[in-house]
């Protein structure tokens, strides 16, 4: 069994929002329909987006970090959002775990945006159906695009490489490596939703220096100035007085 | 939540019509043993008729929910795991039956389906108003675990949330059923009106019981279990867009803290103590009766409002500043 994913790794996310606009660029153009925007322009814009990364500060100031959070469907591995539609409209492809909407099927009663944890649906206000991230599913297989295109636009948009795309039921794929070996982690685990994307956690590489490894003890000058040292008619001896 | 008109609107007026229709039957049954004295075709005919308006009513409202209504008839599929699609298959069959119960009184057409032991006759409209009290429970529980079966909305996800729906459902339909009977058979009033205090104490009694349960709710989800970041103070600085979003517009109520601690005392007197004061005079006076049944309903209406409000859905926590 497949189970597509992305792992975004937080560690390299900059929040340029590059994988916001391509995103919405590849997905308000495809055969399915423009992603709505209202008053783009205007003081109080509004639109649908699969995709947004969100920005949090991390302590008080001056001791605050700050951290880009990019957010997209999770792709469940038990989505909640599936059992409660009503129409069939929600559900999860068998053959690569993308959770996706029938865009004819939807009556926008928007019942599975309330029964998902993360908010990752928003209702497009135009076509009146339920929008979400579809993982590029109209790009990933197509084959008249180069093997090397043939990957989430948000991933392709990625200058830092902070969005790794592949299967994480693979084993020694790219993705399940990623989350094995860098401490890969799901968002809100206490629903038991089992999102399929995982998130690699920021990373700071420390050097630690103990002070025995800075003052050497067996460094020979500082033997000489613990030994005692001799009265100048004293006669001296090597290694046991400092002359 | 937001608390879409059209679902408050729903979920009140059919558990009002499931209400009526339940305590309409309630008496026939106790007729049929004896024990009141069995009212005309026309009593239970038309009293069918107004619960059907209700339920009627409630559909349509429910209509104004829905983004694509044109659809609606595509919601009946999924009734295996939604309860959303279990609804909309149970309301239906329920109005259906209401409307047959109805047709069978107002026609006459009550021929005996079967005769027990005792020697009691089992007529046509019997056979139909047991079919319709299970499946006016039936829908009670269907309708309320639309909201108690989400898990993460942790203020529905109670028990209490399915027997306060049945309750507060029961509690305006006797009522409404009390007024109802006080304009045309008003000998008969006082039995609804007891049912009524009855019920509208208990409604009272469970809608507390959730009120006080909610209030000592910890939240699950936190700043840091929603990004992973081990923290105690982390506060969002942008939600990455630069005006409203669906999430900023769906999932909170857009009143203050204040107007959400007025409601609470506001409904819990207009939907419950006042009626029961009222009702508790056992009058049969029609004014007064309709008088209470139109504040319960306001009050159930509120009620409705801030239980839509009162849920903190853990996305909020993704949505908390515009920047």
């Amino acid at each position: 069994m497949t189970q597509l994913a992305l792992v975004i790794d937080l560690n390299v996310c900059v929040g340029c929002h590059a994988c916001v606009t391509s995103c919405k660029e590849w997905n308000t153009s495809g055969s399915a329909g423009p992603l709505f925007d209202e008053r783009p322009y205007g003081a109080d814009p509004t639109g649908t987006f699969f995709n947004r990364v969100q920005t949090f500060e991390m302590g008080k100031y001056p001791n605050s970090e700050t951290l880009h959070f990019p957010k997209s469907c999770l792709h469940c591995e038990d989505p909640p959002c599936v059992p409660v539609c009503p129409t069939g409209a929600s559900y999860k492809r068998k053959e690569d775990g993308i959770v996706l909407v029938d865009y004819d099927k939807c009556i926008g009663c928007k019942y599975c945006s309330w029964a998902c944890p993360y908010g990752a649906r928003e209702l497009d206000e135009k076509q009146k159906v339920m929008k979400k991230c579809t993982l590029c599913v109209d790009r990933i297989y197509d084959q008249s695009l180069a093997e090397i295109d043939r990957k989430p636009s948000c991933v392709k948009a990625c200058p830092t490489s902070a969005r790794l795309f592949g299967d994480i039921h693979d084993p020694e794929s790219e993705v399940s490596l990623a989350i094995r070996d860098e401490g890969g982690y799901a968002l809100m685990p206490e629903w038991g939703t089992h999102p399929a994307n995982h998130y690699l956690p920021r990373r700071k590489t420390k050097l630690k220096i103990h002070n025995d490894e800075l003052e050497r003890a067996d460094n020979p000058l500082k033997v000489d100035g613990q030994l005692p040292k001799p009265s100048k008619g004293d006669s001296s001896m090597e290694d046991v007085s400092a002359w | 939540m937001k608390p879409a008109f059209s679902v408050i609107f729903l979920t009140t007026l059919i558990g009002t019509g499931q209400g009526l229709f339940l305590a309409l039957f309630t008496h026939q049954s106790y007729s049929l043993f004896g024990l009141l004295p069995l009212q005309s075709d026309d009593f239970y005919g038309y009293g069918s008729a107004l619960a059907l308006l209700l339920l009627v009513c409630g559909l349509s409202a429910s209509f104004f929910h829905l983004g694509r209504p044109e659809r609606a008839w595509r919601s009946a599929t999924q009734w295996r795991t939604s309860w959303l699609s279990r609804e909309v298959i149970v309301l239906p069959a329920f109005m259906s039956v209401v409307f047959f119960f109805g047709i069978s009184h107002l026609t006459g057409y009550r021929p005996e389906i079967v005769t027990l032991r005792s020697g009691l006759g089992i007529d046509l409209s019997v056979v139909l108003g047991v079919i319709g009290t299970i499946l006016a429970f039936a829908l009670f529980v269907c309708t309320a675990m639309i909201y108690a079966c989400l898990r993460f909305l942790r203020e529905w996800h109670s028990p209490l949330t399915v027997i306060n729906y049945i309750l507060m459902g029961g509690a305006s339909g006797f009522t409404l059923a009390a007024f109802y009977t006080a304009l045309v058979a008003p000998s008969q009033a006082n039995f609804f009106v007891s049912w009524a205090v009855i019920i509208t104490f208990l409604a009272f009694a469970g809608r507390s019981a959730s009120l006080a349960r909610n209030a000592r709710l910890k939240p699950k989800s936190t700043m840091q279990t929603a990004i992973g970041i081990k923290h105690p103070h982390i506060v969002q600085r942008s939600m990455g867009s630069m005006g409203g979003t669906f999430n900023t517009r769906e999932f909170f109520h857009g009143k203050s803290e204040s107007f959400l601690r007025t409601i609470k005392p506001a409904f819990l007197i207009l939907a419950f103590v006042l009626p029961l004061l009222a009702l508790a005079s056992f009058t049969s006076n029609p004014l007064l009766l309709g008088f209470v049944f139109m504040l319960q309903y306001v009050g159930l209406l509120a009620e409705r409002w801030f239980f839509f409000a009162q849920a903190n859905h853990p996305q909020n926590l993704y949505y908390q500043t515009i920047g």
